[in-house]
């Protein structure tokens, strides 16, 4: 249907919905198919071992058992191991990774051995038969004891120091040193483990003849998952078809490939029939990345009066036990942002990556940025108490000057457009800033039992991965190009193709709502298409705040090389040249006779009759765009959080959240809306209830659900949000990305409110998670220091 | 094998389950009804909320055998047989309750019972019944405010 209606910037109602409210998603495990078998993993009891032998020959007499098969038996299945896409450097070390493991058990998720038979319970039961004998060896957890190399995971590497990186530093370093102010600090950030609420699964099934083979999966890239897992099971590309079913929560934990992935195809193939695999929850917390687990060494350079000079960083990052698709990369994206959004002079980041006999780490929402985030904004609040002034003053003082045009900032890159000072000032004055400074001042001077702590987060973020150029000389295998494919139906409907991969973050809508303003019709006459890779062909998936500023760009892209089409059939159908026609009120008119016109819809119909097109031109109106991003985008802004400590019991409680961001322009207001409270309620929860909890021999103690503490709506406060609007320049949709920012800005909010409510205790440090017992900690160390 | 008799939305299933098999799996597997989700496996999360006998349990803690004799409705059974939403159905679109959907089942039948017992909550209330219902996308606030716009139109539509 023909509109003149405007959809972009509106909070459309989510075409997603239906039928997840009806309860018909087709999430992976809802799938099922004849002659399917069912895998299990074994996974022995150890964190670390050398396996002596594997004896299958009890599970694979058990009832329903097709197969037990080892690395050994599965040696030709694989050509590859799995991929690991970013070598950093050039002398990284990077440790071959089978989906089972030949030699040595380095992780508590690495398998040994695979079973196949009818059911599940089946082949969960047979799991418990396949008999390891395997001698215990010592695990590494710590990271400076892991540094040491007193215990090597990978003996070839020879070392678990596998990879350094430097930045390489801006400005003059020796200000570290000679600055009037100079303040360090160490800062430690705990795994975390993702938690999506569906946990990982795939169904691996094909037509062995033809060498075809088709791969089900819980991914949030179906299209470089082809790439990878052809390459680790030696299916051609031209014979492999990767679908992403709808997924339930990703934040980077389905970000991946998976030694199960390649395992459910290898066993399609070797037995012929369909594999279905479903992680468990337990199985997911040990075998499925986690995010974080890194430690800084952090100096700030400043004056008395409160202006930054300069930033340095030294990080040491936790691999885990082998890399998974990103690993080394993710410290390094987190290596551009380590200024934030301040005007500095200086700038140093650098980090070591060291492997450790625990689950691999890879990007879990934010990836890098929010672990640069928290330690800058630690580290501001540490100045400002030094010196003696208001944290939100000494930001604001240092805020970067804004500007419309891209610039490069002082860590080398190009920020697309900043004005960082509004966002800053509507999130003070939405925080009531003055009126609680005053509120905590009584609460102090009355000796409250429960004292207020504000906190402030001003943050920056690279988004829109990436310019393919950028990611070249990065050393990133891969280009950061996305694709749109635009086929106008007969009569009206028009079929959209995304190489984005949306899991939750409703594509199918926002991309309605571009082409419906581009080709004049309506959201409802647009179909979005996605996550197979035989329906759209061309994609890079969806990951990094990504997708509008890169997908949904190319999709603006490929609604004008349709319009382009169209109005030459339009032209042609009015008999007028080209430049006659100009395209308002939803359809190319003649100019001075506005009701000559054409409609998307009417030309649609006219080039799939094919009737009477003008020479040359072919049938069928379409377009399809692959556009490669000439810059990142750059979304920013300031958090404010209020808390209430009960100093008596350690119990912290978020009393109020402001949230105030600038993503660029605003696709669907409601849906941005939905990220941000998605990913602060990440963040608090980062802030103040998770931790992945290893004992001294490395076994995860945090190993469900019932001891990872997930927050509930109890925990999570109702949020405050507002935003600026400062559009890109690196795109003409002029957005930015909004998925990652609230877990960005979070974190280091909550925490500096946590110390904010107890600095005049004496407390001046507070780790993550700020749980009552860590803050009871602090306060009882705090005033025994001030009694002693 | 054990023989059990379950109505399930308002059809009697007869069906030979072993006595190890939670209702999920029986729901999921043996009925086909898979728009109840499993999420953790040891009760924390709720997405395999559905309601027994009128109440919400969660349909991983539960054996098969335990629902014998009882009534069972599930996420395919909340809207009207003529397909009209419930209004919190209704409720979860219009306020963006949910983003990947997969908590989403879970989270409707716990409301949905919830409101029987309490049509009137304040929004502490509201909170405080979902403790047992986790949500990775949301963030919460606009599953609240559904399940608050929810309650509304439904003692609306009574009064």
């Amino acid at each position: 249907m023909a509109t003149t209606e405007q959809y972009v910037g509106r909070p459309i109602l989510r075409k997603e919905d239906a039928k997840l409210i009806a309860g018909q998603g087709t999430f992976i495990d809802n799938q099922s198919m004849a002659g399917m078998v069912w895998m299990e993993l074994v996974r022995p009891p150890y964190v670390h071992a050398k396996v002596d032998s594997i004896d299958v020959s009890k599970a694979s007499s058990m009832p329903g058992v097709i197969g037990v098969f080892t690395a050994a038996d599965l040696d030709s299945a694989f050509p590859a191991g799995l991929p690991m896409v970013w070598p950093i450097t050039e002398d990284i070390k990077i440790p071959t990774h089978w989906p089972l493991t030949k030699d040595v058990i380095r992780f508590a998720g690495d398998a040994v051995a695979v079973v196949v038979a009818e059911s599940r319970a089946q082949a969960e039961d047979a799991t418990e038969e396949v008999a390891v004998r395997a001698t215990e060896l010592p695990a590494v957890l710590d990271l400076e004891e892991a540094a040491k190399d007193e215990v090597v995971l990978h003996e070839d590497l020879g070392t678990n120091v596998v990879v350094h990186w430097s930045h390489g530093g801006a400005g003059d370093q020796a200000i570290f040193e000679s600055a009037p102010v100079v303040v360090h600090e160490r800062y430690t950030q705990p795994r975390l483990i993702p938690n999506a609420i569906e946990a990982r699964g795939c169904l691996a099934y094909g037509i062995p003849a033809a060498g075809e083979y088709t791969l089900v999966s819980a991914t949030q890239i179906p299209h470089i998952a082809r790439v990878g897992l052809s390459i680790a099971t030696g299916i051609p590309q031209t014979k492999l078809r990767i679908i992403a079913p709808d997924v339930g929560g990703g934040f980077g934990s389905k970000l991946n490939i998976y030694a199960e992935e390649a395992l459910a195809l290898a066993l399609a193939r070797h037995l012929g029939r369909p594999v279905k695999w479903i992680e468990d929850r337990q199985e997911n917390y040990v075998a499925t990345i986690h995010g974080r687990g890194v430690l800084h060494d952090c100096t700030l350079a400043g004056t008395e009066d409160g202006k930054i000079l300069g930033l340095k960083f030294v990080e040491l990052a936790d691999m885990g036990a082998y890399f998974q698709l990103l690993t080394p990369g993710i410290p390094e994206l987190g290596g551009w942002v380590y200024m934030g959004p301040y005007d500095v002079e200086a700038y140093s980041y650098e980090f070591t990556g060291i492997m450790t006999n625990a689950t691999p780490t890879d990007a879990y929402r934010g990836a890098g940025r929010p672990e640069a985030t928290y330690v800058i904004e630690r580290l501001v609040d540490a100045f400002a108490r030094r010196i003696g002034k208001d944290p939100a003053q000494v930001r604001r003082m240092n805020l970067h000057p804004p500007h419309a045009d891209a610039q490069t900032s002082i860590m080398g890159l190009n920020v697309d457009s900043a004005n960082y000072e509004p966002t800053f000032d509507r999130a003070l004055e939405l925080a009531e800033y003055d009126q609680m400074r005053k509120e905590q001042a009584a609460r102090r001077e009355s000796g409250d039992v429960r004292q207020i702590g504000i906190g402030l987060s001003s943050y920056i973020e690279m988004c829109g991965l990436a310019p393919s150029e950028i990611l070249g000389a990065l050393r990133y295998v891969a280009g950061g190009w996305d694709a749109a494919e635009i086929e106008c139906r007969p009569f009206g409907k028009v079929v959209v193709r995304t190489g984005t991969s949306p899991h939750g973050q409703g594509h199918e809508t926002s991309w309605s709502q571009i082409v419906a303003d581009g080709l004049g019709v309506t959201p409802d006459d647009v179909e979005v298409l996605h996550g197979d890779t035989a329906v759209s062909r061309l994609g890079m998936d969806t990951y990094g705040s990504r997708s509008a500023a890169v997908g949904g760009e190319a999709l603006r892209q490929a609604v004008e090389k349709v319009k382009e089409k169209a109005r030459i059939i339009a032209a042609h159908e009015l008999e007028v040249s080209e430049d006659d026609l100009e395209w308002t009120d939803g359809a190319f008119r003649v100019r001075g006779a506005p009701d000559k016109a054409r409609t998307i819809p009417d030309l649609a119909t006219s080039a799939w009759q094919a009737h009477s097109l003008p020479q040359g031109v072919e049938p069928m109106l379409e377009g399809t765009a692959v556009y490669d991003p000439p810059n990142f985008t750059w979304p920013a802004g300031t958090h404010v959080c209020v808390v209430e400590v009960d100093t008596e019991t350690g119990q912290t409680d978020v009393l109020r959240y402001v949230a105030v961001d600038d993503c660029g322009v605003v696709i669907n207001p409601m849906i941005v809306d939905g990220q941000v409270q998605g990913g602060v309620a990440q963040g608090i929860a980062e802030a103040l209830y998770e931790e992945a909890v290893y004992d001294e021999s490395g076994n995860l103690m945090t190993s469900s659900m019932t001891q990872y503490l997930i927050p509930s709506a109890m925990e999570i406060p109702g949020m405050i949000l507002d935003r600026t609007e400062t559009p890109s320049t690196t795109n003409a949709l002029g957005v930015k990305g909004i998925a990652e920012a609230g877990t960005i800005a979070s974190p280091p909010a909550v925490i500096n409110a946590v110390v904010d409510a107890l600095s005049h205790l004496g407390v001046t440090e507070m780790g993550k998670p700020a749980s009552p017992e860590r803050v009871w900690r602090a306060i009882q160390g705090a005033t025994d220091g001030g009694a002693s | 094998m054990t023989q059990i008799a379950v109505t399930v939305n308002g059809t009697r299933r007869e069906a030979d389950v072993e006595p190890r098999t939670l209702l999920v799996y029986f729901l999921r597997e043996q009925l086909g009804l898979t728009g109840t989700n499993v999420g953790c496996d040891t009760s924390s999360c709720g997405a395999c909320t559905v309601h027994l006998d009128g109440e919400s349990v969660k349909s991983c803690t539960l054996l098969a055998v335990q629902a014998d004799g009882r009534e069972v409705t599930t996420i395919e059974a909340l809207a009207g047989a003529d397909g009209t939403l419930h209004p919190l159905q209704d409720a979860f679109h219009r306020h963006h309750g949910l983003q990947c959907g997969y908590c989403t089942p879970g989270m409707l039948m716990a409301a949905a019972s919830y409101l029987k017992e309490n049509p009137a909550p304040t929004e502490a209330e509201v909170r405080e019944s979902l403790e047992g219902n986790l949500c990775r996308c949301t963030g919460y606030q606009n599953i609240v405010e559904s399940i608050l716009d929810a309650a509304g139109q439904m003692s609306g539509a009574k009064a």
